[in-house]
């Protein structure tokens, strides 16, 4: 009797807790997604800004139902002022991708030697590698604008193909450097016993095994050289002018223009958007320099 | 998501010490054909480091020196400490200095705080959860320089921005005409610290929620057992977790807005009083091209980076001890 009185309210407040916990937790999950939604408005207004004509673009209050169209698409290709945005569309790919590229070669070596056999005082090669990070670009712009002209390199790719891989190199050390230390140094002794060269090491074990680090290296490299505005709008010119700077030489002209610049900043944003949706969990690891895994 | 900082594995830290411990004392030993070719992978990569970014500051130190005009080419000239008295006796130089102070605490605090809480929604399961997560890291796929324009014209606009067309269109639905601040002439500041905490966010977010995913969900079950409320188990078993994740992502974040030049430059050109550091070293040594000048402030930044990096290092430092006992 004293037992049934006494859990019978037990299990009552058991499960009004239970019924509270559901309920906020609603409560929670409908917060996070109004605060998402919050936070992709803007890109959603982008999307949706850049598909409505010029006149619709520039209303108060939004004409959110507005009949779409390519018209800023078309305008931001040129088809009335004539200018293409291609070359610098291609010359941001050309920029981003060699440099990668560049990074891969310089930083999985440098990674090797600061994990798999690492060098005498490694950490504080890591640390000079970190710190170059720390000093802000602009303070070098100068000379090497300075340098540039004297040589002859100015609005040319090469110069900032080579900026953005000292830019981004300290970032991949970083990164390879914690991928690579996943690798069992007992896979290698053994391989190395069996009579496995550096070579086949690398190619069978290694790589296979930092294969997720260089992808996560190689899409952050990508998005941060893709992203660079400061050398490329101080450095270039017309030949070697890229993406960014060329949204920036944009907004010049009077009248409407929005819709064109909604048109103009999605163009530019894709490759980021569909390369950091498609490789999330990369992102995570990238942007932690590899500490997440 | 498997997701972990590499630190937080508690066995094969012991064993990884020891074996560190044998690999240094070996590579101690080493003979010196040894250790060159040890080295030989570093030194392309270091090398050329060293003298595309090192080598530029140690131009900029000489150049700071000389009175450097562009413009006036026949000036040219030894200038002694000349620009640096300039430097420390700029009001304005002074005021970016302060700007890029504040601006970088607001925008790292705030991104911290508000992807903490966000990240925290995302750690439960909910409806939808992994559609929130993709929607929640947009902001940060945009280009910088894209985002910005968005801001400055489709968002604050006075006259056809969205947040002043929002306001049109609820003050319509009451029949009232709704205020139409110029929100950038107005609040200068805070608009371009807005923008970069709508882009740094969902960074802020990715790596605490990964934080968050590698904890230990049997202490937290076991806190709860022993009649812990959800603010205790969070205050007491999370938190210290999450430490790490908080220094990461707040000495990344520091990084990468104290060098912020895309949103100043794009939103406000510098103007208003948001000139910060990176932008007002631009606009010495590019429109008023007074290179001496703009070498002076480039070095009293890198002095005043340096004093910053060597806290944050010790930092990363911490994090980084517990990672190479592995």
């Amino acid at each position: 009797m004293t037992t049934a009185v006494a859990s019978l309210p037990r299990s009552a407040r058991a499960g009004r807790a239970e019924g509270r916990r559901s309920h906020s937790g609603a409560v929670l999950g409908a917060l996070a997604w109004l605060i998402a939604i919050v936070f992709v408005v803007p890109v959603l207004w982008m999307i949706l800004t850049s598909f409505h004509s010029e006149s619709d673009a520039s209303t108060n209050p939004p004409s959110i139902g507005a009949p779409l169209t390519l018209a800023g698409y078309r305008d931001f290709f040129g088809s009335s002022t004539g200018t293409s945005p291609w070359p610098y569309l291609a010359n941001s790919a050309t920029a981003s991708i060699v440099s990668t590229i560049l990074v891969l070669l310089l930083a999985i070596p440098a990674a090797y030697a600061l994990s798999i056999r690492p060098v005498r005082k490694w950490t504080d090669v890591m640390f000079f590698f970190l710190s170059t990070k720390m000093l802000p670009p602009v303070a070098g712009l100068l000379p090497i604008f300075l340098f540039a002209q004297k040589v002859d390199m100015l609005d040319n790719i090469f110069l900032l193909i080579i900026l953005y891989t000292s830019m981004n190199l300290p970032i991949a050390v970083w990164m390879m450097r914690s991928f690579l230390a996943e690798v069992p140094p007992a896979i290698l002794e053994a391989a190395s016993i069996d009579g496995a060269g550096l070579l086949y090491q690398l190619r069978k074990i290694i790589v296979p095994i930092a294969m997720p680090g260089i992808a996560a290296t190689s899409l952050i490299c990508f998005i941060f050289s893709w992203n660079e505005l400061l050398f490329a709008r101080v450095l270039t010119g017309v030949m070697a002018q890229t993406g960014p700077v060329f949204l920036t030489s944009f907004v010049t002209s009077q009248g409407l223009f929005l819709a064109k610049v909604c048109a103009a900043a999605t163009i530019v944003s894709l490759p980021v958007l569909v390369a950091g949706f498609a490789a999330q969990d990369k992102l995570v690891q990238g942007l932690s320099l590899g500490a997440v895994k | 998501m498997t997701s972990q900082l590499t630190a937080a594995q508690p066995a094969p830290v012991q064993a990884g010490r020891a074996r560190k411990g044998a690999r240094r004392s070996r590579a101690g030993k080493l003979p010196a054909r040894e250790r060159w070719i040890r080295r030989a992978p570093l030194l392309p990569g270091l090398i050329f480091l060293i003298i595309v970014t090192q080598l530029p500051f140690v131009a900029t130190l000489v150049i700071s020196f000389s009175r450097w005009n562009a413009l006036s080419p026949s000036h040219k000239g030894w200038a002694g400490f000349g620009n640096y008295r300039k430097v420390f006796s700029d009001p304005t130089l002074r005021a970016s200095v302060l700007f890029t102070i504040v601006m970088t605490a607001t925008v790292v605090l705030v991104s911290l705080l508000l992807g903490l809480v966000i990240a925290v929604l995302l750690d439960r399961a909910f409806f939808g959860r992994g559609i929130v997560r993709t929607l929640m890291i947009a902001p940060f796929l945009i280009v910088p320089v894209a985002a910005a324009l968005l801001f400055k014209h489709g968002i604050y606009n006075p006259s056809y921005g969205l947040l002043n067309g929002t306001l049109n269109a609820i003050w319509k639905l009451f029949g009232a005409h709704a205020p139409q601040p110029d929100w950038l002439t107005a609040h200068p500041k805070i608009m371009l610290e807005a923008e970069l905490i709508w882009q740094w966010t969902p960074f802020m977010m990715l790596i605490l929620l990964a934080g968050l995913q590698s904890r230990d969900r049997e202490v937290v079950e076991a806190a709860y057992v022993d009649g812990a409320s959800p603010w205790q188990a969070f205050r007491f078993i999370t938190l210290p977790h999450m430490r790490k994740y908080l220094e990461l992502g707040g000495l990344l974040g520091t990084i990468y807005i104290v060098q912020n030049f895309d949103s100043v430059f794009t939103i406000t050109s510098g103007g208003l009083g948001t000139a910060n550091l990176p932008y007002s070293i631009y606009q010495t040594f590019y429109s008023a091209h007074d290179y001496g000048l703009a070498s002076a402030q480039g070095v009293v930044v890198v002095v005043g980076s340096l004093i910053i990096a060597t806290f944050a290092l010790r930092v990363v430092s911490s994090l980084f001890r517990e990672e190479v006992g592995r």
